[in-house]
């Protein structure tokens, strides 16, 4: 099979690490080659971060280039829009439409530019752009958004819903084990 | 059991299984996370050494013991530590010792791009390069046989790559070795003339066995491939771009001993294909020693010495072809890294740019200082700098820049490097002012304890150096530590200490805000029938606080409730 990429990007401190790390579990459980790759240090001070994850029957490059995911998964829209030329000609984008001001907007050095999500899709671009936000406060938690966004992505493998269940167990605390799978089954069914 | 691990984490496993029992270093991106696995086992004694130096050193010292040890670090780390390195080199070890340098191409986290495999040529030893996490816990392994048969420190280069991407790996038990008898041998172990010219010839000796080893070893192996016009000539991440974009078409050198490189490998490698292509981030340290054994290669004209490769580079210079992409025409706002909402470094920074002071900086979270709207800092060079240099930015223009120019450095750094600059700046005589930023943790790096923190690498409750004290002994009179919370107070006391006409230190005094003991009051809110729209606010950067239809609006999920940007706001609408 074709190695298939999956990049996950937001802000430093949204949570991108834990659904690619659960995202590898699952992948190397079914039997996968599998690389992620992640950004640690000074990016990760609420700067843009990136996370990539491939799989496949053999895996070389820990990273993904431009014009090479099959799905971008963003936690923010601007991000989503920052790294859109890394997505294959047949990909999908699944986005948070959730806006995070960055500090050149902060300062009003310049501004958030508006409409993004209709000119992703004015490109031909696949796009599930929804509001993970508002379920995730619904589970019980703003930070649940990464499983939202997760629950999502679900529905475009073919794993049982055990699977990912027993994923999200290994990957989270026990006391908040019961917020995200609600917030994974809420983000599934967006 | 295959699992999925982190490169560094790799590593630290390849570490235990081989027996490895002292582990010194100092924390640095890309390279933190291998000494942050090792103190997880048991059975390895693990610690943060106050600088890299020192931590090599230590390791050093373990070897001569009798007990395999390592010291890891970031590329900038190993400049630290360079002068123990070469000198080891002489000595050669008594049990294993490695050394593991993490380069940071593309500068994710660092100051420079500097190439790590110049000190293994020029320090004459070993050098092993992994390219995923399987072959980092495998050298790390592999590594500690060269190093007790050759009888050398060998140094494992890390980048960013390999480091922070998580691929399959397989473990093993631990081997137990067994503790190596130390003996005096002062011809071995005293590096002065007389007993150090009988060394070099050993050295000399030694890279002339390794070469051979370099010969035979499939540390250096082939990948055949179907097309031998071209052969390429790779190592460490650029050899998964390689294979990525060329499969099995054409024949690849891989090479995992990166010093001392072979000659006849890669005379017989070059023979048996067309043209000779090397792939190597940053310098042309291949392409140069194929040059030099008569071998013509390509390199460094195609692929440039500037940043990380990546798969898309390598095909275009290679003729494959890339993936097509849209693109989107709209201009997307910079996402830069900001001080977090809470961050204590964000009141003195404010006081400082308030002040229109000069502000000699150094290396840590604070160097976000330099950014807007704080644009706090007029210089950073490297750990220790801001202390030594603002004592030669003053020593030699006196009073023209000594009452407005302060140097800034944090704990950490304080700890390793910048007290030798403070001895100077008593010693010498400047009437300096420094700044130390104590939050009370390595923040940058994630969160590693250090000698003024109270707690070891383990977790444990240990000595914890007092920096009044300390600055006091050296022979600094005065020593001030304010709030940075509390503007008003860092205003009074900075301007107090840069009126002073002797030196100075200010502690600026308030734990991270991420740090988990932190208790926050909470969010605070701006009544916006208060809020006049004024942005006095804004000159923090406080990335909680934005204007909302021309109001001040306070995001309550990142608001910790410091309260700096209440006491910007003459209106009291945040409160």
């Amino acid at each position: 099979m074709k190695t298939q990429n999956i990049m996950i990007v937001g802000v430093g401190g949204q949570g991108t690490l834990l659904a690619s790390k659960l995202l590898g579990k699952i992948l190397l459980k079914k039997g996968y080659d599998v690389k992620v790759s992640e950004v640690h240090g000074m990016s990760q001070r609420g700067g843009s971060v990136v996370t990539y994850v491939r799989y496949g029957e053999k895996v070389y490059s820990p990273v993904i280039d431009k014009g090479e995911a099959d799905i971008i998964l963003s936690f923010e829209m601007l991000e989503a829009a920052r790294w859109i030329e890394y997505l294959a000609k047949d990909g999908r984008v699944i986005t948070n439409t959730q806006q995070t001001n960055p500090m050149p907007v902060i300062t009003g050095a310049t501004e958030y530019p508006e409409g993004l999500a209709e000119k992703i899709k004015s490109l031909g671009i696949k796009a599930d752009c929804f509001d993970a936000l508002t379920p995730a406060v619904e589970a019980g938690s703003s930070k649940a958004v990464n499983l939202v966004l997760l629950g999502k992505l679900s529905n475009y493998f073919d794993f049982s819903e055990e699977d990912w269940m027993q994923a999200i167990e290994e990957s989270v605390p026990p006391k908040f084990l019961e917020i995200n799978k609600k917030a994974f089954s809420a983000g599934k069914n967006a | 059991m295959k699992q999925l691990m982190l490169g560094n984490e790799a590593f630290a496993r390849g570490l235990y299984e081989a027996g490895c029992s002292f582990v010194s270093s100092y924390p640095g991106t890309p390279s933190t996370e291998i000494t942050e696995f090792s103190a997880k086992y048991k059975e390895i004694y693990a610690e943060w050494a106050p600088n890299e130096k020192v931590a090599m050193e230590s390791a050093f010292g373990a070897s001569l013991a009798g007990y395999r040890s390592f010291c890891g670090m970031k590329h900038v780390g190993l400049n630290v530590a360079a002068d123990p390195l070469f000198t080891i080199s002489y000595t050669g070890v008594n049990a294993g010792m490695v050394i593991a340098v993490a380069d940071d191409p593309g500068m994710h986290s660092s100051q420079n791009e500097q190439d790590s495999r110049h000190y293994a040529i020029a320090a004459k030893i070993p050098m092993l390069e992994p390219s995923d996490s399987a072959e980092a816990l495998k050298f790390a392994k592999l590594a500690y046989e060269i190093s007790e048969k050759y009888d050398t420190p060998v140094i494992i280069k890390m980048c960013t790559r390999v480091a922070h991407s998580q691929s399959i790996i397989e473990t093993n038990e631990r081997s137990e070795v067994p503790v190596k008898k130390y003996e005096k041998t002062p011809q071995k172990y005293i590096m002065m003339p007389a007993y150090a010219k009988a060394r070099h010839p050993v050295v000399e000796a030694r890279t002339a066995a390794l070469t051979e080893l370099a010969e035979v070893s499939d540390l250096n192996r082939i990948d055949e491939g179907i097309d031998k016009s071209v052969g390429i000539i790779t190592s460490s991440t650029s050899y998964q771009y390689v294979k990525e974009v060329c499969a099995d078409k054409y024949p690849v050198l891989k090479l995992g001993l990166i010093n001392p490189l072979p000659v006849k490998k890669i005379k017989d490698f070059a023979a048996g294909v067309g043209k000779v292509i090397v792939v190597e981030e940053l310098d042309d340290i291949i392409e140069t020693h194929c040059k030099k054994i008569g071998v013509n290669a390509t390199g460094k004209e195609l692929f440039g010495y500037i940043g990380e490769f990546s798969q898309n580079l390598i095909a275009e210079k290679l003729g494959f072809e890339t993936g097509e992409f849209s693109t989107l025409d709209v201009n997307i706002p910079a996402r830069p890294p900001v001080m977090c909402a809470g961050c204590p470094h964000r009141g003195l920074f404010y006081t400082l740019r308030k002040n229109k002071l000069n502000v000699i900086g150094d290396i840590g979270c604070y160097t976000l200082g330099a950014v807007a709207p704080l644009s706090a800092v007029d210089t950073t060079i490297c750990m220790g700098a801001s202390v030594s240099g603002l004592h030669g930015f003053n020593k030699i223009s006196g009073e023209e820049h000594e009452a407005k120019t302060v140097a800034v450095i944090g704990d950490s750094t304080f700890m390793h490097s910048g007290v030798t600059g403070l001895i100077n700046i008593a010693y010498n005589e400047s009437a300096s002012t420094v700044i130390i930023l104590d939050n009370s943790i390595t923040g940058m790096t994630g969160h590693q304890q250090n000698p003024t923190t109270g707690y070891n690498l383990k977790g444990d409750p240990c000595t914890k150096i007092n920096l009044e004290s300390l600055c006091k002994s050296i022979g600094i009179k005065r020593v001030r530590v304010v709030d940075p919370y509390n503007l008003q107070e860092c205003d009074t006391v900075i301007k107090e200490e840069l009126a002073a006409n002797e030196p100075s230190v200010i502690i600026s005094r308030r734990p991270c805000a991420l740090l988990k003991y932190v208790k926050h009051p909470g969010p605070i809110k701006a009544d916006p029938d208060k809020c006049i729209g004024c942005k006095s606010c804004m000159r923090i950067g406080c990335p909680a606080i934005s204007i909302v239809d021309g109001k001040a609006v306070i995001d309550a999920t990142l608001c910790t409730g410091c309260k700096i940007c209440s006491q910007l706001c003459a209106k009291d609408a945040l409160g």
